[in-house]
């Protein structure tokens, strides 16, 4: 465990009791097209109280529904090279990146907190699909990192909310090294027995899926989630036909032996709880 | 005549030159023949003289063609030079065998080695054999299983990087293409003998990773290693399929820019005018780099050859 020295230990901040982007007063279901009362929407979790769709759910609504008491503190975020292919398509990264922080008010797309679950310690890290499509660079690969640094120093589980598009394009190679690094992160629970619980949720994809998103000791889906590797889109541009139903959602994917349960947003929190307990009530060998 | 089909588009100028060349060769007229033979000289020092312009200046989009060129050496031209009692080993035990992977035993300069490569083909025959050199997660099962294998032995394992990605399709996912790869990457690094990676040709994203969590990375000269292929990021991000050039240039998929950026540990040097001109050449050359490289990884001990390549992927983007 000799690179944990040259570790820089994350500082935590307590979570302030921050006031969200004003909820919108009435959201569309993006599968029913059914009209929701904002306050109503969030107190259902952002599920669709018509057809059960699950929404996309910000990484602080995420924490508040996991958390004991909705009480938990902030891992400090990573302190990476930004931009560091000085990259430019139509648009230049740089400014790519200002504008996602000025909308999501988070550094970059995942953000790690820690907190007590069932009374567990536990270190949960979220996604932020807003943030570029939750796409990972050197940011989102060092907080992950960090994370599972954090939680084998307290000796506690980590659970990974998903939600990705995939590699981030713009910091090319290094992006790529994320899936490695990210998979190194995850090896350092495994190799200390301490859980990881990965739980994917829409969508995720790409370079996300295909490292720490699919490495859990328990794979939790949420219903109806993307879960795939290559993007629709491509394979059907390659094989020139049409897709099976359901095709890369959650279901099929528990059909096909990839994820171990699918949860409703609504058990979760419980679902993690009972998982904890299981996972931490283990027996002293030789005793 | 030149073949044409192994030029590439912007080696006209040397294609025109060796074409007279050839002309000239063929014409068999002894009394003109002492003319001639000095007109050849000319014309080759010209050759040499553009190879040598072209090859030391590639754009990143030229490198993708010369990366992706169809005479470059692959895997299996790799194995047949440098290996001896090649032992090619099959299937992942679980589903089936894919031949996008070539894996095996064999002794290179007497050393016990356990090679993995992607294989592309060369003929429409074998290509479809191959499956383009896209690995189907059985490819990749097949791929961990070598690695464990090689573990258990203490064997040391090289493998060759040359793919375009992980294969697309309905049955790569049905079969779990994400998790094959993630458990891929997770393999090489549990692993406790010298693991070294070769991009010979395309280092194409999830699909070449897998691969590649190794002590050393290695990267042919003009080789190619990116998160996603110009034309994709082309489509995705410029929204124009024929934005290629520049996507290529702001990929920064070079071994150049890799070597830069800490990636690539070395870049192995191709004769002028490339790999797929002078093929033994370089694989030889190669072989000589992958072994002084291995022979300094055998000297470390088992626990420290997984610390080593933990710390080298740690280090990698905690740039200043």
């Amino acid at each position: 465990m000799n690179w944990l020295l040259d570790y820089v230990r994350p500082k935590l901040s307590v979570a302030k009791t921050e006031k969200d982007v004003p909820d919108n007063l009435w959201d569309k279901c993006p599968q029913c097209d059914a009209m929701i009362y904002g306050q109503e929407l969030a107190k259902n979790l952002y599920v669709c109280p018509h057809c059960g769709y699950h929404m996309y759910l910000r990484p602080r609504k995420r924490f508040r529904m996991l958390f004991d008491d909705e009480e938990y503190s902030y891992l400090e975020a990573p302190k990476v090279k930004e931009d560091p292919l000085n990259f430019k398509d139509t648009k230049d990264y740089r400014s790519k990146l200002k504008s996602a922080r000025e909308k999501t008010k988070f550094d970059d797309a995942f953000v790690a907190a820690f907190g007590k679950m069932g009374g567990h310690g536990v270190v949960i890290g979220v996604m932020n699909f807003n943030f570029i499509g939750g796409s990972m660079g050197l940011a989102v690969g060092e907080g992950i990192v960090q994370a599972a640094q954090f939680a084998v120093e307290r000796k506690v589980p980590l659970i990974l909310v998903t939600a990705s598009g995939g590699a981030r394009m713009q910091e090319g190679i290094l992006s790529l090294m994320q899936m490695a690094r990210t998979t190194l992160a995850v090896k350092q629970l495994k190799d200390n027995h301490l859980p990881y619980i990965a739980v994917l949720t829409n969508p995720t994809t790409g370079g996300v899926s295909a490292s720490f998103a699919m490495l859990g000791d328990i794979t939790i889906a949420e219903p109806d989630a993307l879960i795939a590797f290559a993007g629709a889109r491509v394979i059907k541009e390659t094989i020139k036909a049409d897709l099976p139903a359901g095709f890369q959602k959650a279901e099929y994917l528990k059909k096909h032996g990839m994820v171990d349960m699918i949860v409703s947003r609504h058990d979760l929190r419980e679902k993690l709880i009972t998982l904890l307990n299981l996972l931490g009530n283990t027996y002293t060998k030789g005793e | 005549m030149a073949d044409k089909t192994i030029y590439l588009d912007f080696e006209e100028p040397i294609y025109k030159l060796d074409t007279k060349i050839q002309e000239l060769k063929s014409c068999c007229d002894d009394n003109l023949a002492k003319d001639f033979n000095k007109e050849i000289a000319n014309l080759e020092k010209k050759t040499q003289k553009l190879l040598e312009e072209t090859y030391t200046k590639l754009t990143p989009w030229q490198k993708v063609c010369v990366a992706r060129h169809a005479n470059r050496p692959h895997s299996i031209d790799y194995i047949n030079a440098l290996i001896e009692n090649f032992m090619p080993l099959a299937g992942d035990k679980l589903f089936g065998e894919d031949e996008a992977i070539v894996g095996g035993l064999g002794f290179f300069n007497g050393q016990a080695v356990m090679v993995i490569g992607q294989e592309k083909g060369h003929d429409l025959e074998s290509r479809i054999r191959h499956g383009f050199g896209m690995p189907k997660p059985e490819g990749y099962r097949k791929a961990k299983r070598l690695m464990e294998l090689a573990n258990h032995f203490n064997i040391p394992i090289i493998s060759l990087v040359d793919t375009a990605g992980a294969f697309p399709g309905i049955e790569g996912e049905e079969r779990g293409q994400a998790e094959a790869i993630a458990s891929c990457i997770m393999e090489g690094f549990k692993m406790e003998v010298p693991y070294i990676a070769v991009v010979i040709g395309e280092g194409g994203s999830g699909g070449a990773i897998a691969l590649a969590t190794a002590n050393r990375i290695l990267m042919l000269e003009h080789s190619i290693y990116s998160v996603i292929s110009p034309e994709g990021c082309a489509s995705i991000l410029w929204r124009d399929g024929s934005a290629v050039k520049k996507a290529a240039t702001a990929l920064h998929l070079t071994a150049q820019d890799l070597h830069k950026f800490g990636v690539v540990d070395e870049i192995i040097r191709e004769p002028l005018g490339g790999a797929h001109r002078f093929r033994d050449e370089t694989v030889k050359h190669a072989g000589d780099v992958i072994w002084k490289h291995l022979t300094e990884l055998k000297k470390l001990s088992p626990a420290d050859l997984a610390k080593d390549r933990e710390e080298k992927f740690l280090a990698m983007s905690r740039i200043a």
